[in-house]
């Protein structure tokens, strides 16, 4: 027994502190990405999610700048974006989509001139692809405070507004009749996806965190009908996957001598694997694709 | 500021851009703006695997951006809306991500690769680029009139005996040469704010397809030498140029369509279309 356990978790899996940290920080940015994931797949956000990823990035490469903590710039930075697509947002889908493509453009430009600026006056080079990719395993300590106070903030708006947020999103018209104000739900709605991206951003890194906003929702949204049932197999799947990429990476120094296989690619190949067997298994099926297709469609022409 | 180097950066910047305004012009009429973000984003780890392999590196772009279309193709299950373009594009970066943790010397070609490398143009580069620049805009002058129609109305256009989703796959390859032809000029990210600014903006002027088009060339082409001679004066990245100018663009033109004095109806292909 004690060797399987050796063979699975490899010595020093659970004493050492970074892999401890990337456990925790990456469990609770799977679990906020995945349960606000459900609402954004619904809502047909998946552009915006992935937007505020990268226009975060800014935040991220700044904050290595400023000399503060990640975390904060990529909340920042996704915060700003969220409130810029709102402001400028417009109610047809496709005007909503050029919103966030015109805050997404100049997002970037910001993080073009942040990432310049770390490269040319902090010497240090890693920063592009920490901020982009992720650097799970070196987490500065007390990040876990942060973490927990920001997921814990997302997750309680998510439960206090989870009714009005899930109509809305499947249906704005019954929604407004009902009397709820769906602009400001929408606008609630991108702050909490703006901090789901930083939580996840500071993970897998700026421009892969949409795996874990998109993956582990569209898969569980193709195995379960009712949106509860989804959002508690979302974070499951967001769980498993980031807790088994962080498993692997450790155990792959074993594998090819030398060389450890990144944590981040691992999380998002699971992710998408995870993906792919469902859409195998389940054929269709799944709340999206009967009730959003509809408005979805007519709302191209 | 002409000279040498710069002037190739000039030249080739103009054609990146000239595409770009043209093929922009279809990203924004039929909603693809996450489509025109995505294959260019996921096309870069081509370049990061086709110097792994040795190869050139127009030929991984290439391959990573087939890799692309042929996912937002496959993976989508109906109404679905951008799912199966985010997962097929977090699945090329995540190779990515493999691509970069074999080598240490990446960290300076990402960047560049991001957000271009206007200024290290050589001649040879110029007359690829420009090569596959014609046949990009050669392929949208071709697929004109039923990129409009499907635009418009995709069930119109079935009645006509095209497959409303052949021209979606149709218009992503070109997307895709678009992409591969531009992406180690000006950058994966600045790709996609050339495709989505100007045309915009171009959009908020006019409702004459054909004028719109051409507008959104001449802003693409302002927002690049503008941009460039920023740059070159500033020593910043011309990308965080281009993203700037491209939201200001933007900006202006829908300043332009809530001032000027007699609204007209803003989605330009209920009335011009069918006059064309």
């Amino acid at each position: 027994m004690k060797t399987l356990l050796n063979f699975i978790f490899e010595p020093g899996f659970f004493s050492s502190q970074p892999v401890l940290t990337a456990l925790f920080v990456g469990g609770v940015a799977a679990i906020v990405s995945a349960v606000v994931g459900i609402f954004t797949v619904i809502r047909g956000q998946a552009f915006a999610g992935h937007s505020l990823a990268d226009v975060s990035s800014a935040g991220g490469s700044a904050s290595y700048l400023l000399g503060i903590n990640p975390l904060l710039g990529f909340l920042g930075m996704a915060i700003l974006g969220a409130g810029g697509m709102e402001l400028v947002g417009v109610e047809r889908a496709r005007g909503r989509d050029l919103a966030t493509g015109v805050v997404f453009g100049a997002g970037l430009g910001l993080a073009a001139l942040f990432l310049y600026l770390d490269v040319t006056t902090t010497s240090t080079s890693g920063t592009t692809i920490a901020v982009l990719f992720g650097s799970m395993f070196a987490i500065p300590s007390r990040t876990e405070l942060l973490v927990v106070i920001v997921g814990s903030v997302t997750l309680t708006i998510l439960i206090a507004l989870y009714r009005p947020l899930l109509l809305s999103s499947i249906n704005p018209e019954i929604a407004a009749v009902q009397g709820i104000r769906v602009r400001l739900v929408g606008l609630v709605q991108m702050l909490v996806l703006g901090s789901a991206v930083a939580l996840s951003a500071i993970s897998v890194g700026a421009i892969l965190s949409t795996a874990l906003l998109i993956g582990p929702a569209a898969t569980a949204l193709r195995l379960a009908k009712r949106p509860n049932l989804a959002i508690w197999l979302a974070a499951l799947i967001g769980l498993g996957a980031v807790w088994l990429g962080i498993l692997l990476a450790y155990d792959s120094a074993n594998w090819i001598p030398g060389h450890n296989l990144p944590v981040s690619f691992l999380i998002v190949m699971l992710v998408f694997l995870a993906y792919l067997i469902t859409g195998l298994v389940s054929g269709r099926g799944g709340i999206v694709s009967a009730k959003i297709a509809t408005p979805l469609r007519s709302g191209r022409s | 500021m002409f000279s040498g180097f710069m002037l190739n950066a000039w030249i080739i910047a103009s054609i990146v851009a000239v595409v770009a305004g043209v093929v922009g012009f279809f990203v924004v009429l039929r909603g693809n703006a996450f489509e025109a973000h995505a294959l260019p984003l996921g096309s870069f780890p081509g370049a990061a695997a086709a110097s792994l392999l040795g190869i050139n590196s127009f030929i991984g772009l290439a391959v990573f951006a087939a890799l692309g279309v042929l996912g937002i193709n496959r993976l989508g299950g109906r109404g679905k809306q951008g799912v199966a373009t985010a997962l097929s594009l977090v699945f090329l970066l995540g190779l990515g991500a493999l691509f970069f943790s074999f080598t240490n010397e990446y960290a300076p070609a990402i960047y560049s690769f991001l957000f271009g490398e206007v200024l290290g143009t050589s001649t040879s580069q110029i007359l690829l680029v420009a090569f596959l620049g014609v046949v990009a805009i050669m392929a949208t002058a071709i697929l004109y009139r039923p990129l409009m129609l499907d635009s418009l109305s995709p069930d119109l256009v079935e009645v006509s005996g095209i497959r409303s989703s052949h021209m979606e796959i149709l218009f992503l390859l070109v997307l895709a040469l678009a992409t591969v032809m531009s992406l180690p000029v000006v950058g994966a990210l600045l790709v996609f704010s050339l495709m989505v600014g100007p045309p915009a903006a171009a959009r908020s002027f006019t409702s004459r397809p054909l004028v719109a088009i051409l507008l959104a060339v001449a802003f693409a082409l302002l927002t690049v030498w503008i941009a460039l001679a920023l740059s070159y004066l500033s020593d910043w990245p011309v990308g965080f140029f281009v993203g700037s100018l491209g939201a200001l663009f933007y900006g202006l033109g829908r300043g332009w369509m809530s001032w000027r004095p007699f609204k007209r109806s803003p989605h330009l292909l209920q009335r011009s279309a069918p006059a064309q």
